[in-house]
């Protein structure tokens, strides 16, 4: 029974077991012990030719909503941004795709290359000295940065602001859970950004590091310089999340503004949104930290012929070599996604990404001064903001939203699950892919459902 | 015999940086059609130094020119034990990137995605049947986040019982992936040695069994290839001491319908789904590292999880949650692939697929050995570990890799596992025809013919590829790490 994906007919089979010395298919499996085998075919559905598997992939697909089917105003750490067509065309080049690790550097430039592109231009758009080669996504990266802090500070205690993404707070909170490592939640103010008045009296000589987002889940800009300064007294690092990196293009580098461990969400960049992922995090730091980074890092270096070529790196660090005293038990990165964002800001580049980044500014401005000027909402932070912002509804979130939803429009993520005493607030994200009549819509039927 | 290997015009490329030209820009946007917002001086950055400026074409070049130094399981053979490197179909691509699924935000209402809910929702069920474990989440995003999910959820039952236990049992065989992550957890790690043939005793691991030991960690097959033999009794000493045993499923392939780890008495397990069910490996990820879990850890979840209510599907957070371990619910895109490859394949597709992949790996054994050296004699499943021993002419497992590119081939995981010296391992899976195996054992006969009579070539290798070896030594000494003009 030979099939699409298993090349062997019964006279392989037959040739094959001839030449292993065995007479049937069971022999092969005989150093598996009867009373732990299946003795019963598995319970899966019947297989399903290609036509099929296709009708049945497109039934499930054709019953979610998508920033195609809705208009899309829902942000929150993933993104609806333009993705040109050039990314999936070159990243479906299978001699990438189907590649893996470059653990044998001659015949994986391709993917070392890019990678070190990569490195690059994290470096450039943070401002950081060292980036490495990507990790799950913003959430686990954020994690990372934690324990390196506590690594490299030998401190045990954390600042995490609370208008940290709630999904990075909690796996910061999983990733620390045996560690001996504290957490210390740092309210938000009236701003939308930490409180500076709650984090002075923290901060101390026990403390590893500030965490807080850039802009944070609010889509509030927070004063990193402010928070560095802060942190830096105390002998503490400052980490700047980035959930949103096509800010990048409009603000100020977190490296230039003091912080020490810049790590982020790279999904914006030419990745698609599928459901929540694979996504691509990024981890950058200064050069001091660089032997306590966690993940891959590629290399340049020459061949026996003194030609450029690249390679993994510093790997000492790695589970691999380390194991129970490595830096992360991270294996793999993100490659592929990796290699999207590499592409996408290819594309982009200099120019893309500032326009880009403007684009969603001014239309997020746009939306916002006019869903403000509406007759009992009311925007409850006052900070400014890059491409989403929080609008309260008192009594009404809910059943807003789901109007919305009827009209066709996904209008927001609502707060409600993610803090106390936000029943009335949902989130607002505008990108470049909203135009202004889906913004006017949006605008109109929000009116109509107060 | 003709080598696969050849030369080829292959074109040089230099890096992005150094191709930009000011003005170029390779995409368009529709124009701004709101008033351009002018954010304050203070925050706003200068133009970012150094990002490059390129046309489409030359983007796509660049790409183009650096996929084809890249070799994939498209291009050719890829033996690379214990990464499961088998044919990635086509049509799963074709699924993944249907807008349903591919456009669909994580924050959709829950009544806007039930497709995507009820896809989860089979695949956990299909990873349950497929290992015998009742409870699933697949929000891990690679094998070692299974890992360490896994064994959080197993310090966390502990903990829930009052139990303070220390230690972790790890087998010499193991993935370094294992020590880091139950080190992760807070564990110390104590290596248990495998016994002379290369399985895991359960004498071996009662010796080191006491109440401080939390669990033991266990690859079946093993790292070697072989079944873990004694894993019913293993298992009942662990169990005997109030310990867990957590199951490194990397080797899954080999079992798919023939038996379950839940069924030997494990208690955890990771999948990887790059692996097993056929999803590309990436260049390096995204994998995706599903944990499947006895029933009484099933409280413990990284939340959320897809359950079934009166017809709807909807996401739920286990009651004792280790909490999540990234954000939103797991590598989605990675797991539509992995459910069409399920779908495509049906219950003796899948048996089929770890039967022939274990015959695959025994004829390459049954061909080979006798040329190389073969230090465990046990049966092997789905990978065979031969070592450098017999290899002449000062030659050693790097330079077997190194002339097997020249001969056109991936090499497989070289040095791996640690108690085989000089170890060659060797996965084939079950996508290569026998027409494939035996050119690749011709290779591997004429380069052990080479190492005799001609060593040079192995030293020499590759001569063939676009660049020659590489001098790690200088880029781990001073690190260029990014471009710098």
């Amino acid at each position: 029974m030979s099939t699409q994906y298993i090349p062997h007919t019964e006279d392989d089979i037959r040739q094959m077991l001839e030449t292993v010395g065995l007479s049937s298919l069971e022999q092969l499996f005989e150093s598996i012990p009867e009373a732990v085998r299946l003795k019963r075919p598995l319970d899966v559905p019947s297989p399903l030719a290609e036509t099929a598997l296709l009708r049945e992939m497109k039934r499930l697909a054709d019953t979610n909503a998508t920033a195609e089917s809705h208009v899309s105003f829902l942000g929150g750490g993933a993104y609806n941004h333009f993705i040109p067509s050039v990314v999936d065309h070159l990243i479906s080049r299978s001699e990438f795709y189907t590649a893996y690790t470059p653990y044998q550097p001659e015949i994986s430039q391709g993917t070392l290359q890019a990678i070190f592109e990569f490195q690059t231009m994290i470096c450039q758009l943070t401002g950081m000295d060292v980036a490495n080669a990507s990790m799950y996504d913003g959430a686990s990266a954020c994690a990372e940065a934690v324990l390196m802090a506590v690594r490299a500070t030998r401190r045990r205690r954390v600042l995490v602001s609370q208008a940290l993404h709630p999904d990075y707070r909690e796996t910061i909170r999983t990733y620390c859970r045996y560690l001996n490592v504290e957490l210390v939640d740092v309210p938000f103010d009236a701003t939308g950004g930490t409180s500076l008045e709650h984090l002075r009296p923290l901060l101390g000589k026990d403390v590893a590091a500030v965490i807080a987002g850039y802009p944070n889940f609010f889509g509030v800009i927070e004063d990193l310089a402010v928070l560095g300064e802060e942190a830096h007294a105390a002998g503490a690092r400052l980490i700047a999340a980035i959930q949103e990196p096509l800010s990048l293009g409009l603000l100020k580098s977190p490296g230039e503004l003091g912080a020490d461990i810049v790590i982020g969400e790279g999904q914006s960049f030419g990745i698609p949104l599928s459901f929540g992922g694979p996504y691509l995090g990024f981890f950058a730091c200064r050069q001091q930290d660089v032997r306590s980074m966690p993940g891959r890092l590629v290399g340049e270096t020459v061949d026996l012929e003194g030609r450029r070529g690249y390679v993994l790196t510093l790997s000492t660090r790695e589970q691999h070599i380390r194991r129970e005293k490595a830096t992360s038990n991270i294996c793999s990165n993100q490659g592929l996604c990796a290699l999207m964002a590499t592409v996408y800001l290819a594309l982009l580049g200099k120019s893309g990404v500032r326009e880009v980044a403007v684009q969603n500014f001014s239309k997020a401005r746009y939306a916002r001064e006019k869903i403000a000027a509406l007759p009992g909402v009311s925007l409850p932070f006052s900070g400014q903001v890059f491409n989403e912002f929080v609008v309260s509804v008192p009594g009404k979130a809910h059943s807003v939203l789901e109007k919305l939803e009827q009209q066709g429009i996904l209008g927001g993520v609502a707060l409600a699950p993610f803090y106390d005493g936000m029943t009335d607030r949902f989130l607002v994200c505008v990108t470049e892919q909203n135009t202004r009549d889906e913004i006017d819509a949006f605008v109109n039927a929000l009116a109509g459902g107060l | 015999m003709e080598s696969l290997g050849t030369n080829g015009l292959v074109l040089n490329e230099k890096l992005l940086f150094e191709h930009s030209d000011p003005g170029r820009k390779g995409y368009s946007l529709p124009p701004l059609d709101v008033e351009e917002a002018v954010l304050p001086e203070a925050l706003m950055r200068e133009e970012i130094a150094g990002l490059p400026e390129l046309s489409e074409v030359d983007v796509v070049r660049h790409f183009t020119r650096l996929s084809t130094w890249n070799y994939g399981v498209d291009s050719g053979f890829y033996p690379l034990g214990s990464c499961t490197m088998k044919y990635n179909p086509k049509v799963n691509e074709v699924a993944a990137r249907l807008p349903g699924f591919a456009a669909v935000h994580p924050h959709t209402p829950e009544n806007l995605c039930q497709g995507a809910l009820e896809l989860m929702y089979h695949l956990q069920a299909a990873l349950g049947e497929v290992s015998g474990f009742p409870a699933m989440s697949l929000q891990p995003s690679a094998g070692a986040q299974g890992e360490f999910t896994g064994m959080l959820v197993i310090r966390a039952y502990h903990d829930s019982l009052g139990a303070k236990r220390t230690k972790v049992l790890i087998p010499d065989t193991a993935h370094g992936t294992n020590p880091a992550s139950a080190a992760l957890c807070g564990y110390d790690v104590v290596p248990i040695p495998s016994g002379p043939d290369g399985v895991l005793t359960a004498e071996a691991v009662a010796q080191h069994m006491n109440e401080d030991v939390a669990a033991l960690m266990v690859t079946n097959p093993n790292t070697l290839g072989l079944f873990e033999s004694q894993i019913a009794d293993i298992c009942r000493v662990v169990h005997d001491k109030g310990g867990l045993v957590y199951c490194d499923g990397a080797n899954l392939n080999a079992l798919l319908g023939i038996a379950r780890p839940g069924d030997m008495g494990i208690d955890v397990m990771h999948f990887n789904l790059h692996k097993t069910f056929a999803t590309p490996h990436g260049g390096g990820g995204p994998g995706s590292g599903p944990v499947g879990v006895c029933e009484k850890l099933a409280p413990f979840l990284p939340g959320p999880v897809v359950k079934k209510e009166k017809g709807a599907y909807r996401l739920e957070t286990p009651s004792g949650t280790i909490g999540r371990v990234k954000a939103f619910f797991g590598h989605f895109g990675v797991m539509v692939k992995a459910y069409a490859y399920i779908r495509t394949m049906g219950p003796e597709g899948l048996k089929r697929a770890a039967q022939m992949a274990v015959l695959n790996a025994n004829y390459i054994r049954a061909r080979l050995e006798g040329t190389y050296h073969l230090p465990y004699k046990g049966r092997s499943l789905h990978e065979v570990v031969f070592s450098d021993r017999d290899l002449g002419g000062d030659c050693h497992t790097l330079d077997l890799a190194k002339r097997l590119i020249d001969y056109g081939y991936h090499p497989p995981t070289i040095y791996f596992p640690l108690v085989v010296k000089g170890a060659i391992m060797i996965e084939p899976t079950e996508t290569e025809c026998v027409e494939v195996l035996d050119e690749f054992c011709e290779a591997m006969k004429a380069i052990a013919r080479e190492a005799e009579d001609d060593p040079d070539r192995l030293h020499q290798a590759p001569t063939r590829t676009r660049v020659r070896r590489l001098d790690e030594t200088a880029a781990a000494r001073k690190p260029r790490l990014k471009w710098e003009g």
